[in-house]
């Protein structure tokens, strides 16, 4: 194919594309309007279930069955990062040195390091009452961790994180979404139904059912997805060296 | 007052994107790429969805630049031992 053929395609490609957008935003409702028909029925449907945070109703009541999807799609994609970054024949392992941390870093993160963990645990097990979820807090308590590789050094973080204990975990956690999912099935309606708990006090740590198990499940799950995938990515930065010669 | 916020985070949105694109060193970029996330956070929390803005905070403003960092190094280092 030719350049010039190939900038007609992208070209053409574009246009139609631009053309189906403008006609979508077209027809979308006003900014900021009045009428949110989508809104008020989770709304409606998350305080009959005495969930607070409606988006975590959405995401592990109404809509569960979709975040099971998206928590397989990412122990899919660490296990592909496991497997493309490990340590092949031709690498070997150098033992990274000690360095020097200047004084206000190595301050700064030790402060930062517990405050930043405790909000992301914070924020996995309030999910259900409010803003935030195991999602967004996994995320945080495990790049928290690794304030310490820029606090201390790379063995003081090796130290605290075990990779094969945060792989048994990553595979535990998503087991334990599909079976929180097949008691559902067993005990009461339908796969992942949230009908088998009582649905407690509304905006208490315990209220919405099966909310706070899935969404303590997908906590632990991205907590240890994303510690194993730095792990991989800390191990080639720091540690795995190609042998010299090739 | 909400919209003057909105369209200020907008503008900052469209301001870092362009600036993560032209800035060609993938070390800045990734940086510029952290900015990005915090300011897209913003523009979240002002358009009133608080789970989006904070997964962006954490993924957008931590994650993928530390990953972009740390593939950096990797490169780098290997190019060093070439010379």
């Amino acid at each position: 194919m030719t350049p010039r053929t190939r900038l007609l395609l992208v070209l053409v490609g574009g246009a139609g594309i631009a053309a189906l957008l403008v006609a979508a935003c077209l027809r979308l409702p006003d900014f900021g309007g009045d009428s949110h028909p989508y809104g008020d029925r989770a709304v409606a449907a998350s305080l009959a279930r005495q969930t607070a945070n409606t988006i975590a109703s959405v995401n592990f009541d109404q809509r569960a069955f979709d975040t099971l999807g998206e928590m397989t799609i990412l122990f899919a994609a660490v296990v592909g990062c496991v497997v493309l970054l490990r340590q092949t024949r031709d690498e070997h392992r150098a033992r990274p040195e000690p360095a020097d941390v200047a004084r206000p870093v190595r301050r700064y993160a030790l402060i930062v390091l517990p405050v930043a963990l405790v909000t992301g645990l914070y924020v996995i097990a309030h999910g259900q009452l409010s803003p935030g979820g195991g999602f967004q807090g996994g995320v945080v308590a495990a790049t928290s961790l690794h304030l310490l590789y820029l606090g201390a050094d790379y063995r003081a973080l090796e130290r605290i994180r075990p990779v094969g204990m945060y792989e048994v975990g990553d595979a535990l956690s998503a087991s334990a979404y599909l079976i929180t999912g097949l008691a559902g099935l067993i005990g009461s309606a339908a796969f992942l139904a949230n009908t088998l708990l009582p649905y407690g006090t509304f905006n208490t740590l315990s209220s919405g059912g099966t909310v706070p198990l899935l969404n303590a499940a997908v906590g632990m799950e991205v907590a240890c997805a994303v510690v194993v995938l730095l792990a991989r990515f800390l191990d080639q930065a720091v540690e795995i060296e190609e042998e010299s010669g090739k | 007052m909400a919209d003057a916020v909105i369209v200020v985070a907008l503008v900052l949105v469209a301001g870092c994107a362009t600036v993560a694109v032209a800035v060609r060193d993938p070390a800045r970029q990734a940086l510029v790429l952290a900015v990005l996330g915090v300011v897209l956070a913003v523009l979240f929390t002002a358009v009133q969805a608080p789970d989006v803005a904070l997964s962006q905070l954490a993924v957008g403003g931590a994650l993928t630049p530390l990953l972009l960092l740390l593939s950096v190094r990797k490169v780098k280092r290997r190019k060093g031992r070439e010379r």
